[in-house]
């Protein structure tokens, strides 16, 4: 066999006393897929930086083509041939997509707009794009701006592609067509490193996977020489069970939340949430599907008082809860959590310490001026101990935990409340196996408990499974609402964009 | 008299008003551009200021005056820019700052300079000059081909700077950087390069600016020559969006409103003076609210305008 096109070699990255990558070989041969698998915090993310130039590692080295290099920026990386589609999209709202391609990459000094379209038409043609070059970022969709991506990375003439979790925001029909442009450039000779978190989608892309494991390569295996459980297994370092339970709870006679012809516009009258109208009952999970900015957020905020309804009505318990103020919400017992992108925009002040920010939601306690700190720390160890956090202490700044973590301190802080509602929008947003099987754990003991859950997801395998009913929503609207157990993926894919199941072949 | 002339004149001078607002919006644009917010651009337009007029003074060649008050511009600029990219400091204490410590500069070089006035080599050489022809069309002739060629210059400027970030790959990608510096990074643009080399370009048109009033507008020294007019030029910046094109009508609307302060008291009609000096504000105000309101995206200051970069934060 052939020397390996792209060989990184004993890699090593700490970041302050944590070793982020201890020891990573890994290689990808020209034509070849390879996926690298691995929990969160296993080091994905800091070995594929390193070979973009956006981190430089602290010892190791980087072959391509057999010879040695070391890159210190992305400049390096990128006429080495190396390009990165980034988990965030790097992508500037404001220019149109030729613009963001050719960005950093002009020769010319005055640029030609005209030759620029040529070029990337071609590369269209070439790779099966679809790319409109004068189409600004910010009328895109996600799977838009991920073409746009990868578009920019052909453009410059790179042949190796690195993709991190390029699939957790897209429908499965994007998802599909997504894989077909990768196959296509494999094809061209591509090498193309991809990283993602879920296994269906390794099997279906990848040629060999790599399993990295708390910063350090476990195995190499050829995807067709291997299964699901082997992989997982590697990856946790023990047996797992893949299975998400779906226990039966008793339900609530009465809807404890009723939700009833929601109306809201935005400021140019056009409405983002548009006659929404359904029950969660006590005892179940509604699971929520639909493409990123169909309403989720919107819904989430009006439900927690934080945005006015333009019309309609919500119900918990009988009685209206439409423009009372967020803490009189709470107060009531509905509790949300949403896990926004960037997982600390909402609800959790990084730069404070799990306790201070357990104060935010348990200040009201006590009366008077000052607070209780010694309550609100032996909570916060309470929620450190019951959601397993791993964190030095109670006062670590929050910024400065793994996803999974932060996670689990604004759910466990919600979960503390005791709520009757419990409204969680992407909780397993960007976290390993393990901590999201933590995370519906959590929330199926909820639902045991007689709490209605809504939980807004992304994953559509996991909605399948949790839910009790699942509700399709499309730009504001309810598609339909379904049984999880009978309906297909792709019929949910469908849904999500628009097509209600008449359309289509009827399950 | 002639009401077409009467309008002509006052059209001259509202522009020879609004040409050292001119350079500091266009040098503020060009810095804020990058993400970098210069609240400095009062400090660097009086360091230009003084230093201009004391090489006016000292060396008798306008060439050198021009360069010598951009280069203190630039100095202030480069202290800016070493805080603010290097160190990543606050960028709005740093802006502060650098204006306390230029006012305190161009006092200290001013008192020696105080009492001189320009040479005339150098009042001579930016004297204005009148094109045939072309100052001559109705209304607009004198104001833009009866002037020095100092003022002529700020329009060339703006111009140049409009064509240079809307047309050539610098452009596109100096704006990448104020808008998102992590992804310019990531498409290989060296974000410190550019901060740095704007800032310091924006520094230098400030300092310029500031000379154009002491060296060819008063040709004394006075103390505070400035009076706020960095201030002003700060709330320009919004107001014309980040567009050095709208940046020429933003400069000479203010030079109009302070031609009118003038003219009204020619005319007798008694409006304090501190109430049009404030109607700036009140537009760049209005200006706000409106951009706000439309939320056009593109009329929005540069997405990651105060935020310092830094590749491996976490």
């Amino acid at each position: 066999m052939s020397e390996p096109y792209i060989m990184l070699k004993d890699i090593c990255k700490s970041f302050g006393s944590v070793k982020a990558n201890n020891n990573i070989s890994i290689d990808v041969n020209k034509g070849e897929i390879l996926a690298l698998l691995g929990e969160n915090g296993s080091g994905k993310s800091t070995l594929v930086n390193m070979l973009s130039g956006i981190y430089t590692p602290d010892s190791g080295s980087i072959y391509i083509d057999g010879k040695p290099v070391s890159f210190r920026s992305p400049k390096d990386a990128i006429s080495a041939g190396i390009g990165m589609v980034h988990q965030h999209f790097k992508l500037i709202d404001v220019f149109t997509a030729a613009e963001n391609i050719v960005m950093g990459q002009q020769k010319n000094v005055i640029t030609r707009t005209k030759k620029m379209e040529e070029k990337i038409t071609e590369l269209n043609e070439k790779y099966g794009l679809s790319i409109v070059p004068g189409k600004k970022v910010y009328d895109m969709s996600v799977s838009e701006k991920q073409s746009v991506e990868i578009m920019k990375i052909l453009y410059c003439g790179a042949d190796v592609l690195i993709l991190d979790e390029p699939t957790a925001v897209l429908t499965p029909q994007e998802i599909d067509a997504l894989f077909d442009i990768l196959r296509k450039m494999k094809s061209k000779g591509c090498s193309i490193i991809i990283i993602t978190h879920k296994m269906a989608e390794v099997l279906s892309i990848s040629d060999r996977v790599t399993v990295l494991r708390k910063g350090e390569s476990i195995a190499t295996v050829k995807t067709s020489e291997t299964t699901p459980q082997q992989l997982t297994e590697m990856m946790v370092g023990s047996a797992v069970s893949l299975e998400i339970e779906r226990p039966k709870a008793e339900l609530s006679e009465k809807p404890l939340l009723s939700v009833k012809n929601l109306l809201l516009k935005n400021s140019d009258n056009v409405p983002v949430i548009n006659n929404m109208s359904f029950d969660v009952y006590g005892g179940e999970i509604l699971g929520v599907a639909g493409i990123a900015g169909s309403g989720q957020k919107e819904l989430c905020e009006i439900i927690a008082g934080l945005q006015k309804a333009t019309g309609g009505d919500i119900t918990f318990d009988g009685s209206s809860i439409l423009g009372l103020s967020p803490h009189a919400i709470l107060k009531k017992g509905i509790s949300m959590s949403f896990i926004p992108e960037d997982r600390l925009g909402m609800g959790l002040v990084a730069g404070m310490s799990i306790t201070d920010n357990v104060i935010l939601k348990s200040y009201n306690r006590n009366p008077g001026p000052f607070l209780d700190r010694k309550f609100a720390k032996s909570l916060a160890q309470q929620i450190v101990h019951d959601f397993d956090i791993s964190t030095p202490s109670v006062n670590h700044e929050v910024k400065k935990l793994s996803g999974g973590n932060i996670q689990k301190v604004l759910l466990g802080r919600e979960i503390w409340l005791n709520p009757r509602v419990l409204i969680t929008a992407y909780p397993v947003r960007g976290l390993d196996i393990g901590a999201s099987y933590n995370i519906y754990h959590i929330l199926n003991e909820q639902k045991k408990k007689g709490v209605a859950v809504l939980f807004i997801g992304e994953d559509l395998d996991v909605l399948k499974s949790i839910s009790d009913r699942l509700m399709v929503i499309h730009n504001g609207e309810i598609v339909d609402t379904v049984d999880p157990e009978t309906v297909t993926k792709e019929d949910i894919g469908l849904m999500m964009l628009g097509h209600s199941r008449e359309e289509g072949d009827a399950v | 008299m002639d009401i077409l002339n009467e309008i002509s004149l006052f059209l001259q001078t509202s522009v020879q008003m609004g040409t050292h607002i001119l350079f500091a919006i266009v040098g503020g644009i060009i810095c804020e551009r990058v993400g970098n917010m210069n609240l400095g651009i009062e400090g660097m337009m009086l360091m230009g200021a003084a230093v201009g007029f004391s090489t006016a003074c000292a060396t008798e060649n306008p060439l050198l005056a021009v360069l010598a008050a951009g280069a203190a511009g630039m100095i202030g600029a480069l202290i800016y820019a070493v805080i603010t990219v290097s160190f990543r400091g606050n960028q709005v204490v740093t802006g502060l700052v650098l204006t306390i410590f230029g006012t305190g500069v161009a006092g200290f070089i001013g008192k020696s300079v105080s009492g001189n006035i320009i040479p005339q080599s150098v009042s001579e050489a930016f004297a204005p000059y009148s094109i045939p022809v072309l100052s001559d069309i109705p209304i607009i002739g004198k104001a833009l081909f009866d002037q020095s060629f100092y003022v002529q210059l700020a329009i060339i400027v703006a111009v140049l700077a409009y064509f240079y970030m809307k047309k050539t790959k610098w452009g596109l990608n100096m704006r990448s950087v104020g808008e998102n510096p992590a992804a310019a990074d990531a498409s290989g643009i060296n974000v410190t390069l550019y901060k740095y080399v704007h800032i310091l370009a924006g520094g230098f048109l400030c300092g310029m600016g500031g000379a154009y009033l002491s060296v060819v507008f008063l040709t004394t020294w006075q103390d505070n020559v400035t009076a706020g007019a960095g201030w002003i030029a700060v709330a320009l910046i919004i107001f014309s969006t980040w567009n050095p094109l709208k940046a020429i009508l933003a400069a000479y609307l203010f030079g109009m409103l302070k031609g009118l302060n003038f003219k009204m008291q020619g005319w007798g009609i008694q409006i304090p003076s501190q109430f049009l000096e404030m109607l700036p504000y009140v537009a760049t105000v209005v200006v706000l609210i409106f951009i706000t309101l439309r939320k056009k995206k593109e009329h929005q200051p540069p997405k990651s305008l105060g935020n310092p970069y830094f590749r491996e934060e976490r």
